[in-house]
């Protein structure tokens, strides 16, 4: 309570920066509240949302996203690859940083960290695949060789943390855990980061205390308003939104759109409100010669384009925003988020709907009398999920294609995808990357081995495969990027998706902070700011 | 006796192979573990090292052996989504289970004696229609939505109790308890009263009705005859012989209120193992998911056992009823 009082003048901008440690040492405390608990304080085993928000705070990456999701220096100052050979990264990493325990950052660290995340027992190591080899140069400088150029790998480096060699050995965890080994692993509950926030104490599920790190190389950068960090995760969303009310927690993640109104009518209340990076669209099976699900036999009306386009303007996709979505979702016609490379106005413009012409198109595909087909959707891991099918499902039928929807957890839907039992379904995407390519590989490329591990529209074009494959060694970015608008443009003609929005985030918090909401819904808390009116 | 309490046993054991059997067949219609574990990123040949890895791969009987072998020497494997083993998981979690399962219990127990008694022996007050018709509502509502509501009133509305969490708790041995700070005690008021209160309403059900019976047999008659007094005959006489069902039952919701202590902990946030295991459902974290249904199963059988016992000792019908019939034919 006594820091509340001090804060306006903790607040006052002037002070130097020798001045703000000691100050913000006696500022505030953060109370927030999300869904979900990091599965493990170990930054390289587990590549989900909650895990890196929560390691995001202790650990840091060499450059990592911001509030708005552009790319700022962290660990690393500067970053370009060799200018004789682009197979090579070049990072220069900040100088006078240190780990919690005090030994100090250097390139060893950095080869480690990489090392380890690239191990077989990693969550990581996808992101890593092209990673050849990690070297040093001298201590603050690391070179990173890729098979082939990668011009795309500082985007995947943003959630990739740097742990402390020294402290690795000392403590056996040179590896991530390996869940079939059957030992827990020290670094799952001990961290020794060199980010913003200090792990005071942990109970999963429960209750994680940070402190602020006083020796924090951003003082002065970043506000780092904040001095204690406590994080509950809360399952339930009446529960989480009934302790933003009580005032038991300050800011909560992931409002439900049913809430919203509450919580902004609240005094003191306001929900904040950001595109998310994630789209929601339809899947069709458009590759095999007869669906499983469907009544037509001998053949597959999805592959026929006409079919495809005529269930894309018989998407009333304003409808699904108004009534299922609450106004709560961007409305688009294309499964990439706006921020990520390769979006463009003309692909996110979405077809009216057009009921008379999907009509015709159907006559003209030979469809007239229609068709019935499954649809699987799963109903509990995106907003309104169950909700958006059956609307879906009622503007399809006007159109003569009876949907049978069959709604499950996403515990039961995934696997459909994932083993090519669905013909019909429902999927959301986000981009870590930023950038279309990451699309391409999983959603459009013919399913191998490597490429195309969500696509299960069995769509297979080796002509755009062969584009695809060419994307990630492509260093001309004017030219890689044409390119990409290339395929997208192929993609949106031949409609293997039926794009329908792109979700939107809310989160909840006291009128006094002011926080922009992430659009991959990670809080990093050396960003919040108080106003100066509390 | 040996021979009873070995056949008990026997049983006992057979049961919990089974239990571990249905959990395992139910496991492979819960999904797959593996989308999870390896995120969107992963591609096919990811996914399949990952199965092999894991020995899910494997035909079911194999992996059911391979289960229970291990779970016989105590070795439930990793939990996949907290990567730490099950058993020290488990055994974390389950002080703040017990103490709210405790509390709920003993709540259930106190106030449903009391008011069953009281409404036998008022039976038309108007504070008795007044406790019939709200633990009616109580009996009927969900427990969430028992749970939701008094967080909208006591933590929303009034601000007295907080809505989620154990608050503060302190760590005795590998006991951590909320029994020792102001902010513990109050975090459990609520959610004690959401899991109590349908096990509440059962007992002042049953004390009722068997407190009514016994009032009219001929033995409290008498009492009253001889002039005794009313105390003498309610409490001496009369609660006495209605107590030995509701031991019994109060026994069985032990077990009950332990098992379903899965919603009440999910409304509140209570770090128990009944959220513990909520959130295995959701990971497809097959480990923990076992561990914990044989884990309640265990305590099931054991009460079922203790009162079995219990009725070997009470009854003696049963203790004589085997050798007898032996030597009369």
């Amino acid at each position: 309570m006594e820091a509340r009082l001090l804060s306006p003048l903790g607040v006052a901008l002037g002070f130097a920066v020798a001045f703000a440690a000691t100050f913000e040492a006696d500022a505030r405390t953060l109370r927030w509240a999300a869904a979900g608990d990091s599965l493990t304080l170990d930054p390289h085993a587990q590549n989900e949302g909650p895990t890196h928000t929560m390691s995001h705070q202790i650990y840091e990456p060499l450059l990592q996203r911001d509030m708005e999701g552009q790319i700022i220096p962290a660990l690393a100052t500067e970053w370009a690859p060799l200018e004789d050979d682009p197979e090579v990264w070049e990072f220069n990493l900040r100088e006078g940083v240190t780990f919690h325990d005090g030994t100090p950052f250097t390139a060893d660290d950095v080869v480690f960290s990489l090392n380890r995340a690239m191990e077989e027992s990693s969550g990581m190591k996808t992101l890593l695949a092209s990673v050849a080899e990690v070297s040093k140069v001298d201590d603050h400088t690391v070179h990173v060789r890729t098979d082939g150029p990668n011009p795309l790998l500082p985007n995947n480096l943003t959630n990739l943390f740097m742990m402390s060699e020294a402290w690795a050995h000392e403590h056996g965890v040179e590896m991530p855990q390996d869940f079939a080994a059957g030992e827990e692993n020290y670094a799952v509950r001990n961290t020794n980061g060199t980010g913003a926030f200090r792990l005071v104490s942990r109970e999963p599920d429960s209750r994680t205390v940070l402190e602020i790190n006083p020796d924090y190389w951003g003082h002065g950068e970043f506000p780092m308003e904040i001095s204690e960090l406590i994080f509950t995760p809360i399952q339930s969303a009446s529960t989480r939104v009934a302790a933003l009310l009580s005032g038991e927690v300050d800011l909560i993640l992931d409002v439900p759109v049913q809430d919203l109104d509450r919580v902004s009518e609240a005094a003191g209340l306001d929900v904040r409100t950001a595109p998310q990076n994630r789209t929601i669209f339809f899947g069709m099976n458009v590759g095999d010669d007869e669906l499983e699900h469907s009544d037509v036999r001998g053949e597959n009306p999805f592959a026929d384009v006409r079919v495809r386009e005529a269930l894309n303007i018989a998407l009333d996709r304003e409808a699904i925003q108004q009534v299922v979505m609450r106004g709560q979702s961007a409305p688009t016609g294309v499964i990439v988020p706006p921020f990520v490379n390769g979006w463009t106005e003309d692909l996110d413009a979405y077809p009216e709907a057009d009921l008379e012409r999907a009509r015709e198109l159907m006559v003209e595909a030979g469809y007239g009398d229609g068709f019935t087909v499954t649809l699987h959707c799963p109903n509990d891991r995106y907003i309104n999920d169950e909700g958006i099918c059956q609307a879906a499902a009622g503007m399809f039928g006007r159109i003569g294609v009876r949907v049978d929807l069959e709604a499950q957890v996403k515990e039961r839907h995934f696997p459909l995808i994932e083993n090519l039992q669905t013909d019909f379904y429902l999927l959301g995407w986000g981009v870590p990357t930023y950038d279309s390519e990451y699309v391409f590989n999983f959603l459009y490329h013919t399913q191998t081995d490597r490429y195309g591990g969500w696509n299960a529209t069995r769509y297979s074009n080796p002509d755009m495969d062969e584009k695809i494959q060419s994307l990630s060694s492509m260093v001309d970015i004017d030219a890689r990027d044409a390119l990409i608008a290339d395929i997208w443009e192929e993609a949106k003609n031949e409609v293997i998706y039926l794009p329908i929005h792109h979700q939107v985030l809310n989160w909840g918090m006291k009128s006094e902070i002011e926080f922009d909401v992430q659009p991959e819904d990670q809080p990093h808390f050396k960003f919040l700011q108080y106003t100066a009116t509390n | 006796m040996i021979a009873f309490v070995l056949r008990r046993f026997a049983q006992a054991v057979i049961v919990m192979l089974a239990v571990a059997l249905v959990a395992f067949v139910m496991f492979r219609f819960m999904g797959d573990p593996i989308t999870n574990l390896l995120g969107q990123d992963a591609t096919v040949a990811d996914r399949q090292a990952m199965m092999e890895r894991l020995g899910l791969d494997r035909p079911m009987p194999v992996q059911y052996f391979d289960f229970i072998s291990r779970a016989v020497q105590g070795d439930f494997g990793i939990s996949y989504r907290m990567a730490r083993p099950v058993s020290e998981v488990i055994l974390e979690r389950l002080p703040a289970t017990l103490e709210l399962a405790a509390v709920s219990g003993l709540m259930a127990l106190l106030l449903g004696v009391s008011f069953g008694v009281y409404t036998a022996l008022r039976r038309d007050g108007w504070l008795s229609h007044v406790i019939m018709t709200v633990s009616l509502i109580g009996v009927s509502l969900p427990t969430f939505l028992i749970g939701i509501l008094l967080i909208w009133v006591f933590a929303v509305e009034l601000g007295w109790l907080p809505s989620f969490g154990r608050g503060e708790t302190i760590q005795i041995g590998w006991w951590r308890t909320g029994f020792l700070t102001e902010s513990g005690l109050k975090s459990l008021i609520l959610p004690a009263i959401t899991l109590g209160l349908f096990q509440m309403t059962l007992i002042m059900r049953l004390v009722r009705s068997e407190m009514l019976e016994v009032l009219r047999t001929d033995y409290i008659r008498f009492a009253r005859a001889r002039g005794l007094s009313s105390r003498a005959i309610n409490f001496g006489h009369a609660l006495k012989n209605t107590l030995v069902p509701v031991i019994t039952i109060t026994g069985l919701q032990l077990g009950a209120i332990i098992a379903f202590a899965i919603i009440t902990e999910t409304v509140f946030q209570w770090p128990g193992v009944g959220l513990l295991f909520i959130n295995a459902i959701k990971f497809v974290d097959v480990p923990v998911m076992s561990a914990y249904l044989l884990l309640i199963a265990l305590i099931f059988v054991t009460i079922n056992l203790i009162v079995d016992l219990l009725y070997y000792a009470v009854d003696p019908r049963l203790r004589v009823e085997r050798p007898k019939a032996a030597d009369t034919t």
